[in-house]
Parts: C-alpha cells; sequence; structure tokens
C-alpha cells in the first residue's frame, strides 16, 4: 500500500540561496511526523511542495501514490497555513461555508462538515461571530478547522500555534491528539520542542534544508547521547566569557551564559567538574542536570540553539 | 530635532513609491491634460464643425456661405466629407439635422428660401430668418456659431445692411430728403467696393468712415435638435461620465481583493484547493461585473427619479451599453490589481490610470470641447467609447444596433484585459 506521503531528493532553490537540499522522509499511515526546526530552515518550503504551491528544482513527491497537484490528491490533503487564512469580516460559520465549496462539498455534506469542525475547534457558540473579533487563539483553531472540511486522509500543520497563548496551546494540542484518534496522518512543523515531544509519533529535525536526523524522540537521543546525560552549569552574564576556556578544556559547550556538559557517569563526573571550578575560582550561580531531549539532539548536532 | 523629523519625512517618501507617484507624477499628468484642453495650445479653441444648408442660392445666400466658410472660428461645409473618389453631396435639411443628431456636426445653420431678399431682422417677424440646429450637449457651440454669423453678415455683405437699414429708417423717420439719400446710396456703393477690393477677409488696421455696424443684425431661429424632446438632457451624459469614472474605481477595489488573500495567505490556501487560478480570477471578475452593474443601475435609476433621466424608454441601450462596460472595468481592475505587489501600490496606480483616463476620456470634461488631438488620444481609453454609447443611447436616441463599435471595443478591450491579468497572475501560482 503506498504511505501518505513519500518524499525523495527533493532539492528547491531561490536564485543561489538553497532552501531544500535532498531532503527525503515518509510519513505513515495514522502517524503524526514533527518536522521540527528553526525559523528559515526549510520547513513551510517543503509543506509548500507538498501541497503544490512550490516547484521543486528536483526530486519527487508521491501523496497516496499520486503525483502533486491531482484532483485526488487534493481531496485527500488538508493544508492548514501558517498564517490566519481566513476573510476577516465573514463570520466563523461563513468562511467554513466558503473554503467548504472551494474543497468541491455542497449541501448537506457541507452544513454537517462545518458543524463538526465547529465543534471540534470548540467555537460551536461562535459561529455568527465575524473573524476579526475572535481571539487570536480562536483564529488559530478556526484556521484548523477551515483545512478540514473535506475531511482529508493526510493534513500539513504549518506552525499551528505561532503567537498563541498558553492556553490556547493546550486547546491545539488536544484537537490535534484527536487528529490522532481518527487515524489521520499529520505533518507537524513547529520550532517548539515540547509541541514535538509532545504530540509527535517519529521526529525529523530539519537545519538549512536537509534532514539532519530522523526518529522517535528516544532514537534519537540514543543516537546522538546514548546513555549520556546533560550538567548544565549558570553563570553571572559577565563572568561567562572568563570561564569559557575552562569550561572548554572540560568538553562543555556555551549557551549564552550557560555551559553544557554531557556526563555518562553523572556521580563521578559532576563532582569532578564542580571540584575543578572550585579549584580555579570559577563562580558557579545556579546547576541543573537532566535527560537529553530533542532540543539537546538539536544543539548537539548543529551546535546551536532551536531558537537562535 | 525638527530637522530630523523633517529628514525622515523624506526618507519615508523616497522609499514609498506609490507617495511619490501621486505627489509628482499625478499633478503632472493632470497639469499636462487640462492644460492641453484649456491652455490653447497650438491655435487657440477647436473650431466649431457647421454644415452649411444654402436653400436659398441667392448672391447674398453665397456670400454668407463664403463668409462662413472662411470664418477661423468654424469649420463650416455646405457638404460632407465624400468618399474617395466620389462626389461630395451638398447637404439638405434633412441631412444637416442627421449630422447634428449623430454628433457628425456641432451646429447646422439653414438659409432658407427668400434670405437674400431681406436678410436683416429689420424687415421684421415675416422675414426669411436663418436656421440654427444645434445640440445642447455642447450649449456653447451655438452661441459661438450665432455670434459669428452676425461677424460673417457684417463683414460680407455691409452693403445690403446699410441699404436695408436706411430702407426702414426712411420708413420710420417720415421720408429722407434726396440729399440724403443720395449720400447714403454713395455710401452704399462704397461698402460694396469696400467689400470686393478685401474680400470677405478682415484687414488688420482698417480705419474707416464706412467701417461696418457692429451689432446682431442677422435673426436666427435656434432649435436644439438633439434634446428638444427631453426633459433634462444633459444628466444622461454626466451619468455616463460619472459612473465610468466610479466603476474603475470600484473595480481595482474588488480585484485588489486578489492582494490581500495574497498577503493573508489565504490564497495559498484556495489554490491548494479545488480552485484554480483561472477559476479565481474569473469568479473575481464576474463580481466585480456584477458589481459595477449593480453600481451603473442605481445610478441610472437615481437619475430617473430624481434627474428624469429616460432609463426605461432606453432600456435595452443601456442593458447592452452597462454590460460591455462593467465587462471591461472590471476586467482593467483585475489587470491593475495583478500588475501590483500591495494594495498601498494598487491605490496608487489606480488614483493615477482612472484620473488619467477619466480626463482623457471624457468623464470629467467633455471630449468635444477638446482639442482635435486630444479627442483622438481619448479613444484609447475605454471611458471615451463607453460614455459615446451612453450618449448614443440616451442622447442621440440611436438604434442599439449603432453601439456596435462601442460594443466590439469595450468586450475586446475585456477581454484583453482579462487575459493580460491572468498571464500576470502566474507568479501567485507557484513559486
Amino acid at each position: 500500500m503506498n504511505p501518505p506521503l513519500r518524499i525523495e531528493s527533493l532539492v528547491k532553490s531561490y536564485g543561489s540561496r538553497s532552501a531544500l537540499s535532498g531532503v527525503s522522509l515518509e510519513v505513515k499511515e495514522g502517524e503524526i511526523l514533527g518536522l521540527l526546526g528553526p525559523n528559515g530552515a526549510g520547513k513551510t518550503t517543503l509543506i509548500r511542495c507538498v501541497v503544490g504551491r512550490v516547484v521543486p528544482n528536483s526530486g519527487s513527491i508521491s501523496i497516496f501514490g499520486e503525483g502533486v497537484g491531482s484532483p485526488s490528491t487534493r481531496a485527500r490533503t488538508g493544508y492548514i497555513p501558517q498564517e490566519i487564512a481566513l476573510y476577516p469580516r465573514l463570520t466563523a460559520g461563513e468562511n467554513l461555508d466558503v473554503f467548504g465549496r472551494y474543497a468541491g462539498l455542497g449541501g448537506e455534506a457541507l452544513a454537517a462538515s462545518a458543524q463538526s469542525c465547529l465543534t471540534w475547534a470548540g467555537l460551536a457558540e461562535r459561529a455568527k461571530e465575524p473573524v476579526m473579533k475572535l481571539s487570536g487563539g480562536m483564529k488559530r483553531r478556526l484556521n484548523m478547522a477551515a483545512g478540514l472540511l473535506h475531511k482529508p486522509r493526510l493534513i500539513l500543520l504549518d506552525e499551528p500555534t505561532t503567537g498563541v497563548d498558553p492556553q490556547s496551546r493546550q486547546r491545539i494540542y488536544a484537537m490535534v491528539e484527536q487528529l490522532r484518534q481518527d487515524g489521520v496522518s499529520v505533518i507537524y512543523t513547529t520550532h517548539y520542542m515540547e509541541e514535538a515531544e509532545r504530540l509527535c509519533d517519529r521526529v525529523a529535525i530539519i537545519d538549512h534544508g536537509k534532514i539532519i536526523a530522523l526518529g522517535t524522540q528516544a532514537e534519537l537521543v540514543r543516537q546522538s547521547f546514548g546513555t549520556q546525560c546533560e550538567l548544565w552549569l549558570h553563570f553571572d552574564g559577565e563572568a561567562a566569557p572568563t570561564h569559557a576556556a575552562w569550561a572548554s578544556a572540560r568538553g562543555g559547550t556555551r549557551n549564552g551564559s550557560s555551559f553544557r556538559f554531557t556526563v555518562t557517569d553523572p556521580a563521578a563526573e559532576i563532582a569532578e567538574i564542580l571540584e575543578s571550578a572550585r579549584a580555579e575560582s570559577v563562580l558557579i550561580r545556579d546547576l541543573s542536570f537532566r535527560a537529553p531531549n530533542l532540543e539537546s539532539v538539536f544543539l548537539h548536532l548543529t551546535g546551536r540553539a532551536l531558537r537562535e | 530635532m525638527i530637522l530630523s523629523i523633517v529628514r525622515t519625512g523624506f526618507l519615508n517618501l523616497r522609499r514609498d513609491r506609490g507617495a511619490l507617484m501621486l505627489s509628482f507624477v499625478v499633478p503632472i499628468a493632470f497639469f499636462s491634460i487640462f492644460a492641453g484642453i484649456f491652455g490653447s495650445r497650438g491655435g487657440g479653441l477647436n473650431p466649431v464643425s457647421v454644415a452649411v444648408v444654402d436653400e436659398d442660392r441667392s448672391e447674398v445666400s453665397q456670400r454668407l456661405v463664403k463668409a462662413l466658410e472662411d470664418e477661423s472660428g468654424l469649420r463650416a461645409a455646405a457638404a460632407p466629407e465624400a468618399a474617395k473618389g466620389a462626389a461630395p453631396v451638398p447637404y439638405d435639411s434633412r441631412s444637416a439635422e442627421a449630422a447634428v443628431h449623430a454628433g457628425d456636426v456641432s451646429v447646422a445653420v439653414v438659409i432658407p428660401k427668400g434670405f437674400g431678399n431681406s436678410p436683416t431682422g429689420f424687415s421684421g417677424p415675416g422675414g426669411a430668418r436663418l436656421r440654427l440646429l444645434t445640440d445642447s450637449s455642447d450649449p456653447v457651440a451655438a452661441q459661438v456659431v450665432f455670434g459669428l454669423i452676425q461677424k460673417a453678415a457684417i463683414q460680407s455683405m455691409p452693403d445690403l445692411l446699410t441699404s436695408e437699414e436706411m430702407r426702414m429708417l426712411d420708413r420710420l423717420s417720415g421720408g429722407l430728403t434726396p440729399g440724403q439719400r443720395a449720400r447714403i446710396d454713395s455710401t452704399v456703393v462704397r461698402l460694396r467696393e469696400y467689400v470686393a477690393r478685401r474680400g470677405t477677409r478682415p484687414i488688420a488696421g482698417t480705419k474707416s468712415e464706412i467701417e461696418p455696424l457692429s451689432g446682431g443684425l442677422i435673426s436666427a431661429e435656434i432649435r436644439d435638435v438633439v434634446g428638444e424632446n427631453k426633459k433634462n438632457p444633459l444628466v444622461a451624459f454626466y451619468a455616463a461620465g460619472i459612473g465610468v469614472m466610479f466603476l474603475l474605481f470600484s473595480a481595482s477595489a474588488a480585484g485588489g481583493a486578489i492582494l490581500d488573500e495574497s498577503e493573508s495567505g489565504t490564497l495559498d490556501r484556495i489554490l491548494s484547493s479545488r480552485v484554480t487560478m483561472t477559476n479565481l480570477l474569473l469568479g473575481k471578475w464576474v463580481y466585480a461585473a456584477l458589481l459595477g452593474f449593480t453600481q451603473l443601475t442605481v445610478m441610472f435609476l437615481w437619475g430617473a427619479f430624481a434627474f428624469q433621466v429616460e432609463l426605461f424608454k432606453h432600456l435595452d441601450g443601456f442593458l447592452i451599453m452597462a454590460t460591455a462596460t462593467v465587462l471591461a472595468s472590471s476586467g482593467l481592475g483585475l489587470l491593475l490589481a495583478t500588475s501590483c505587489k500591495t494594495r498601498a501600490q494598487l491605490g496608487a496606480l489606480t488614483t493615477l490610470v482612472v484620473l488619467v483616463m477619466s480626463a482623457l476620456g471624457g468623464s470629467m470634461v467633455p471630449r468635444f470641447i477638446m482639442p482635435e488631438s486630444l479627442q483622438k488620444v481619448g479613444l484609447v481609453t475605454f471611458n471615451a467609447w463607453a460614455i459615446d454609447g451612453f450618449t448614443k443611447v440616451f442622447w442621440r436616441e440611436e438604434p442599439v444596433s449603432h453601439l456596435w463599435p462601442q460594443v466590439l471595443v469595450l468586450v475586446g478591450a475585456a477581454a484583453l484585459f482579462f487575459a493580460i491579468a491572468r498571464r500576470l497572475a502566474r507568479r501567485w501560482e507557484v513559486a
């Protein structure tokens, strides 16, 4: 059976700037695949290639075994752009009616789908409100609902929580969980590590237009760190530069006014590092110890924090 | 501090091409157009076109016809331009009236039989009076022609005018003495010689005791042959002119929705659904056309209600012209929108294009008062064709079959605008 999405060696350049440099990945049936990367990494370009809005220079994309842009592909794909792509003067209900018609729905099927999407987004009570009067979180949820009216089997969610307050974000997470229960396949792009960790079955880390790691969170951490853990030492901002040489000599990497050390035998190695700091009069303001996560993986692979 | 604020203002202006264009290009364009219309460049006001019908064929009437033909303020002709190789057929009163009706000439002057016997108004109301057939859409032309007829008469037949006046004086004063009569007869002879010596053209600087008299002596009956049966003749003309100008503004605003959709990401969403760019543009074209049609209808209904525009009498012509006009204006709106990147850019470009087209095309100033060269330039705007069409319907009351040139041009322009807009919209289809 053809997978919902298969991308092979996708390349896209804008003039001399390379946006995608040979991206390959596959989304499985019923899977939520996180596309994690900093701003400008190529996430949105990749999504826009999949919905046919950007034509790649080379490589191939197949959606349920068919090429991009065919009527049946469009019918099975739902695109939720990063922007609030709605008509602000129309009500929530009118927006869903419009986009449902654009997706080829009509009559009772459209009415039923619009109602179900409004309920899914928690906006059934606000159906008659003009979009411009809804809160930012409500607009985001309606933006998602507008992409799902035709009940697509592959959903492309492009940073759906951008600019959303924590409470609304939780609501959006619940909506995505609901999609998982419905068995649809989702590509979820984000630069929030916690979203990828919470929602995604697998994560593809993308940077400078390349997939630099792909797997479950546990696999990625294991590949990068094995059984190692992280020790973070935090200094006062002004002191940090003077301690860089000391930290670097012990395998630490600087991140702002903090230094990260990876340790395999925490009890022995932490004591050794702290003793060295005391001996050389390095003043530590705070320290933390944690198991590596996706952000650690990204830092490990790129040498940069995700939000830099 | 103040200097910094001034500098910031100029920096912002320099980066804002739309504002720059509105600040400098639009005023210069307007100045040039209106200077061209009213500034007397290249020889003053447009000569008034006149059809002359000589039913009298007397020596006197022929002198008047010659004088009118020689008058630089008029473009008088006794026959319309004939086709190549064909002999010109002189105007008669019917064909001259038809020429005024069709807008081929501004005024027709009919010299009736018997005019030569008593060319002035001194012989009383029973005399043969000139007939001026006019079109009140150009109210100035009739007055200009009437005045220039007086001038032509005075300069071409002062002898006859003097004789007529003296006959009247003789009658009213109870009789002149033989000596007075002899002196008057001698003056009339010298006047005839004066005219013969200089032709009918005025002689610059000539001062003489026998300089022709001034004042209106030739009486004429002025008849508005185009607007005579209309309740409020010029309103339909202005409804068309103003209506077309505002159609352009609203069509551009409607077409500009695609720029909003592009900026908000809605266009991405639409084009990733089942809607194609051609569908989208066609939809916007039809929407803008329906909106424009409604606008025009409301405007003419208001005209019918408040200003007695005869909408219901000419409903078929209105429907045809309104449809052709809104197709073209909405096509142009799409073209303007697809050629811009932002709403601000569209606003500036629309202001420039619409105002220039409206000024040249006759929405602001009727084209017939423009110099001929500008009238020809105006034909590149579809305002001119639309207004001509509406004028044919409401003013000249021509049958709808006569509208085909205007309809053809407007529908052709609409198709061309749409095709270019579709081509320009390719930039949104894929990156």
